[in-house]
């Protein structure tokens, strides 16, 4: 949604140079780290939480529910997750005993994301090229009404959108729930439009005079020159989507096309009465969360760095 | 949303002169357009089909009666008369309203400290790595955590809160907490990537002011308030129109944990149109309330962008 910057790894324009000196030690800078790191704290611990939850037992988080480590040790709760526990053991463990099928959710999570990804940062960056890089009547136009797609709620086009994917036949099917996303995103044009707006138009026309015609110069030259910002693009998309809710619970609601993010609602409503299947409830979570911590301790850099404005004067 | 950039290299491309003929300009400037619609082709497409008829669609099915087995049937001005009269949707713009302004103070002051505070103290990737975490997670991710976290009998939170010697809080429970505590939820989640924003904002602030101020022998709250909340202007009220209108559709969270309960307490408005459309099968219903959203949210971006002069900034 919000607007990113081209330059890693710092968007300033001021950088402030970096002091080597040791600052020597005041109240107040202690202040501002202590209140920073109780901010970082909030937003680390809970996953500690939930992992410690997820590898104890139901019946030793209600006795012992404030010990740090997890309570009577168990990996039954991934076990349950995973299917690998008979449902007499589960129900036993404070489970449903229903069956919920992680793995393929799993599979269809990185099906739906995959494809998704790959399609709109795909046509978005022709998009973009058209946008960026051809000249053509009424061009800012378009890209103003591209842009203008950003504003209209996605619950008001949902509704109309399920009954386009009802009349085609396609509820419950994976294609009918990666077509609204497989074309492009208004965020994914605006993205990599700044990017090719940025590129030096030296090589562009030297194969321009060599006679290349513009998709060998967009296959040969656009893409491989931005091939760092294109691979952010598609990170954020691929966690954007992966985290998707609303629309793969409208349209893929079947256990064959049901997502993570969608069976976990599921395993949270299928609780027996009486308390939840917390140990249970939390390692889904983390396998749900798992793709996504992966990929963020392997780029981080590069998704935070993506966090900035640009275009703003 | 933002005043783009202008590419220098985009205006008029100076070409060798050429001897002979002279073209008219026309075809040489816009001499792209066949290649262009090849290029634009594909997400033209998703435009169309997923956006552009999608909001026409929707405009007229508010005008309908349309349970999804027959046809929608034109109906006019009822379903928007049967809203006016509909103390659910009245109920569900309040509670809507409530959480709106607890999650953009709670989010935003939030926000604005931490980023200060970085800027100040740290700017290591790893510090704003850290703050962005919970943003990567799902609303359902985030929404279970808390879910956890904050149940009645067992959640470690209210242990805390006994600890501290305090009455247990039932924050999902209690017609009173259902708002704040969804607020908080999301609160949690966002914190972090508004804070990354504002800071990339106070990066760009000229270090040179900052530097005059202190020879002046301002102090640190003048320089705050003389220079980088001015600086700041036009940063922040991007946060803020993308926060509203971002908080006005807040679903996701509810729909796991409360399913717009207890009694009517979280029932926000997207929830509503979701169980009219979805679970009654009302679909011009669900359709009129979404028009009506879709004017609130254009109406506070109007508002925000006049009053806050949010595409002006100070630095020149």
């Amino acid at each position: 949604m919000t607007t990113t910057t081209s330059r890693a790894p710092q968007p300033a324009a001021a950088r402030r140079p970096a002091t080597t000196r040791r600052r020597p030690f005041n109240a107040r800078r202690a202040g501002a780290w202590t209140l920073l790191a109780l901010a970082i704290a909030v937003s680390v611990l809970p996953f500690l939480w939930v992992f410690r939850t997820a590898l104890s037992t139901n019946g030793a988080l209600a006795t012992q529910s404030a010990s740090l480590l997890p309570a009577d040790f168990t990996v039954g709760a991934f076990m349950r997750v995973f299917g690998l526990q008979s449902p007499a053991d589960a129900v036993a463990e404070g489970g449903s005993g229903a069956a919920i099928d992680f793995w393929l959710y799993l599979r269809n999570s990185i099906i739906f994301s995959s494809i998704t990804t790959a399609g709109a940062v795909f046509f978005s960056a022709m998009a973009a090229y058209a946008f960026a890089r051809l000249r053509w009547k009424g061009r800012n136009a378009v890209f103003s009404l591209f842009l203008g797609t950003m504003l209209v709620p996605p619950i008001f086009t949902a509704l109309p959108n399920f009954l386009l994917i009802k009349n085609l036949d396609l509820l419950n099917t994976m294609l009918g729930m990666v077509l609204p996303y497989v074309f492009m995103t208004p965020f994914a044009i605006f993205f990599l439009r700044q990017f090719f707006l940025n590129m030096s138009r030296e090589v562009e026309e030297a194969a321009m005079l060599d006679g290349a015609k513009h998709l060998r110069i967009f296959f040969q030259i656009v893409l491989p020159n931005a091939a760092a910002p294109i691979a952010t693009l598609a990170l954020l998309t691929f966690i954007g989507q992966w985290n998707e809710y609303f629309w793969p619970l409208l349209v893929g609601s079947q256990d064959d096309v049901r997502v993570l993010q969608v069976g976990l609602g599921v395993f949270k409503s299928q609780s027996p009465q009486g308390a939840p299947d917390w140990s249970g409830l939390m390692a889904a979570t983390l396998v749900s969360a798992l793709p996504v911590l992966i990929l963020f301790a392997a780029f981080g850099k590069k998704i935070v760095n993506s966090i900035g404005f640009s275009g703003i004067k | 949303m933002t005043t783009l950039t202008k590419n220098p290299a985009a205006r008029s491309d100076q070409r060798p002169a050429r001897s002979g003929r002279i073209r008219p300009c026309g075809l040489r400037r816009y001499g792209d357009l066949k290649i262009a619609l090849f290029f634009i082709a594909p997400a033209m497409i998703g435009f169309v089909l997923f956006y552009v008829v999608p909001t026409l669609r929707g405009i007229y099915l508010s005008f309908t009666e349309y349970n999804i087995l027959g046809d929608p049937e034109w109906v006019g001005l009822d379903n928007y008369a049967a809203i006016a009269k509909d103390p659910l949707f009245w109920n569900s713009l309040a509670v809507t309203g409530q959480y709106v302004l607890m999650n953009i103070a709670l989010q935003t002051t939030l926000a604005l400290g931490l980023a200060l505070l970085m800027d100040r103290v740290a700017k290591s990737t790893l510090v704003r790595g850290a703050l962005l975490l919970p943003y990567l997670m799902s609303n359902v991710i985030a929404a279970l955590l808390w879910f956890w976290m904050l149940d009645y009998q067992i959640g470690i939170v209210n242990q805390f809160i006994e600890w501290a010697g305090l009455p247990r809080v039932a924050f999902f429970g209690s017609e009173e907490w259902a708002i704040p505590t969804q607020a908080l939820i999301n609160t949690w989640r966002h914190m972090g990537y508004t804070a990354l924003l504002i800071f990339a904002g106070l990066q760009a602030v000229p270090q040179h002011l900052y530097e005059v101020a202190k020879l002046d022998g301002a102090s640190p709250f003048q320089t705050f308030r003389k220079i980088t909340m001015p600086l700041l202007r036009p940063v922040l009220v991007l946060v803020l129109v993308v926060t509203v209108i971002g908080s006005f559709q807040v679903f996701d969270t509810v729909a796991v944990t409360t399913q717009g309960g207890p009694v009517n307490a979280t029932r926000v408005i997207q929830y509503y149109i979701y169980q009219r459309a979805f679970t009654e099968s009302d679909f011009g219903y669900g359709s009129a309330i979404a028009v009506i959203l879709f004017l609130i949210l254009a109406l506070v971006a109007f508002i925000q962008m006049k009053f806050l002069k949010g595409n002006e900034s100070d630095l020149d």
